[in-house]
């Protein structure tokens, strides 16, 4: 009887990132459908673009590098970084917006830098930046919650405005676009109107904004699957959503005319997205235990500097890039002693 | 001096040591200025001037300046070039010399130039020395206008754009719009564009010389293999 014996490891287990990028698409699956609920086909539209134009390019660059093309493909860690960036676009923006800004996250943030695992940012953030910075106007035309009682547009609406920049009849685009509750919060606050004064418009909810509370809220559940399923760990969110708690807490008991509520700032914009889907990326997020809380920390915080004295209404992309950066001087002074050591 | 020295010069000078592409000097007003095709044709033809006229000064005198004194001597020689440079635009092209700004003055700093000074003219004729600082600062002006030109035409859509600063008022038409009704593509205007820009274009030049390596070399051959024998 031939007993063959295999070398290491015994045990053979189905590809982790595999798995983790998988979870992690269901995860964002109820903000996404709340998102298309709040938002309109836009989101979805969004969605579809960037996935396709991700794997499309994570393929191309594979080709281009030699690299095995299906092993790498299948790990869905394209689609993740297409997603991730779509939700953070504008529903309703030009096709070619999610489709550079994908190829930019995809071809330059990702594989020029050595591909999975070798980038030192993150690439949904990247390609977010970029559209960011070079077209101011379209990245800031946000349309307005449905339950607002504007206009929304139906599916086939959406796709021609979103593909050939034709709007409906006897339609302007003022009339689909509005400013988000952090914008006309800065803007208003910018004008020395009170937040009292501020909050009573039907832009804003009970906490946050309205119907971004909610696309908040559930993207928060996700997040807390993800936790639950041991997908990300919990240093990072609680650090970061904890800073921006604190921190905002702090100057609201202060002056509660002319800083948000804490609560407005965790249900607002990005943070629950950038705290569990997008501050986690474990290739470009610090590593060592005690350096997550670290990094964690530093975003919850410039979150709140770049929205409170910043340039832009949110800041999420801004900060979670700046902590990137300070991710390997985190961990180089947070390793971990090894027993028997000191220090 | 052998024709094949100078050769050998001035091919390091635009391709092989190219002080964009392979020495990296210079990057600050590389980086700076290259927002258009006009603006790095007007700062490459400075920095090509002041190189020439300081290293065939500092080959000159080469044997009259004591090694221990020979950085302050290069860059009085240095400085009183770009003062001249300075003050020609100034009077000639000086809307140019408007949008320049600062980077005409800080081609003194532009460690390319006495990187050559003390590396290359302090030590050798004048014909060499000449030869040397024309092919380096067309090298450095070839690669400022790859750049540029890049940068113009993903960024703005156009080319040539404000010829006129630089060739006078016969050229304002000079100037295409490559792509009507562009939007703009502002990253590439901006710092990063300058920074992607340039890592693609020394891709690009790595790529160019792994093919010539691959190519089988027939001429080259003969002449470079008795030197590179052990002896």
């Amino acid at each position: 009887m031939d007993f063959p014996t295999p070398s290491s490891p015994h045990l053979p287990v189905p590809s982790r990132v595999a798995r983790m990028m998988q979870l992690l698409m269901l995860a964002l699956l109820p903000g996404i459908l709340c998102a298309w609920w709040v938002l309109g086909w836009g989101v979805l539209i969004n969605l579809l673009l960037a996935g396709v134009t991700a794997v499309a390019a994570e393929a191309l660059v594979l080709r281009l590098r030699g690299r095995p093309v299906l092993p790498t493909l299948t790990d869905f860690t394209a689609p993740v970084t297409g997603l991730l960036l779509a939700l953070a676009l504008p529903p309703l923006a030009p096709w070619w917006i999610a489709v550079l800004g994908t190829l930019f996250a995809i071809v330059l943030a990702k594989h020029l830098y050595g591909g999975l695992g070798y980038n030192p940012f993150n690439p949904a953030m990247i390609g977010y930046v970029v559209l960011l910075i070079s077209f101011p106007r379209e990245m800031t035309l946000w349309v307005p919650p449905a339950s607002l009682g504007g206009t929304t547009l139906d599916l086939v609406d959406s796709l021609r405005l979103v593909f050939t920049g034709a709007l409906p009849p006897n339609l302007g685009i003022d009339a689909l676009t509005a400013a988000t509750p952090l914008d006309s919060m800065k803007t208003r606050l910018g004008l020395s109107e009170t937040l009292s004064e501020i909050t009573s418009s039907p832009l804003f909810g009970n906490y946050g904004g309205t119907g971004w509370e909610w696309i908040n809220f559930w993207f928060l559940v996700g997040g807390l699957v993800l936790l639950y399923f041991k997908v990300i760990r919990w240093q990072i969110p609680v650090a970061m959503l904890g800073t921006l708690f604190l921190v905002s807490g702090l100057f609201h008991l202060g002056d509660s005319d002319q800083y948000a509520s804490p609560l407005f700032h965790l249900f607002s914009g990005a943070s629950m997205l950038g705290a569990f889907f997008i501050a986690t990326d474990p290739v470009s997020a610090a590593t060592t235990t005690r350096g997550r809380l670290y990094f964690g920390a530093g975003i919850g915080l410039l979150v709140y500097i770049i929205r409170t004295w910043g340039g832009y209404p949110d800041g999420v992309a801004f900060a979670v890039l700046l902590m990137n950066m300070a991710a390997p001087t985190i961990d180089y002074y947070t390793r971990p002693r090894s027993f028997g050591h000191k220090g | 001096m052998a024709e094949s020295e100078l050769k050998t010069i001035a091919r390091d000078g635009l391709w092989t040591n190219n002080v964009g592409l392979v020495q990296l000097l210079g990057l600050c007003p590389l980086l700076a200025i290259t927002s258009s095709l006009v603006n790095a044709i007007g700062l490459g033809l400075a920095t090509t001037f002041t190189l020439v006229v300081s290293s065939v000064t500092i080959s000159l005198i080469r044997k009259l300046v004591r090694p221990e004194v020979r950085i302050p001597v290069f860059v009085v020689v240095i400085a009183s070039t770009v003062t001249v440079v300075q003050l020609v635009m100034n009077a000639y092209f000086h809307e140019l010399y408007k949008i320049l700004g600062i980077f005409i003055a800080l081609i003194v700093t532009n460690c390319a130039i006495i990187g050559r000074a003390e590396a290359f003219a302090s030590k050798q004729p004048v014909l060499p020395a000449f030869i040397d600082a024309l092919t380096m600062g067309v090298g450095f002006t070839l690669v400022l206008m790859a750049l540029g030109g890049m940068r113009e035409i993903i960024g703005q859509g156009t080319l040539f754009a404000n010829a006129h600063l630089m060739f006078g008022e016969a050229a304002r038409d000079l100037g295409v719009t490559i792509l009507a009704d562009y939007r703009g593509f502002l990253i590439a205007i901006l710092p990063p564009g300058a920074f992607i820009g340039l890592g693609l274009l020394i891709a690009l030049k790595n790529i160019i010389d792994g093919r010539l390596q691959a190519r089988p070399r027939k001429i080259e051959e003969p002449e470079a293999a008795p030197a590179s024998q052990p002896v």
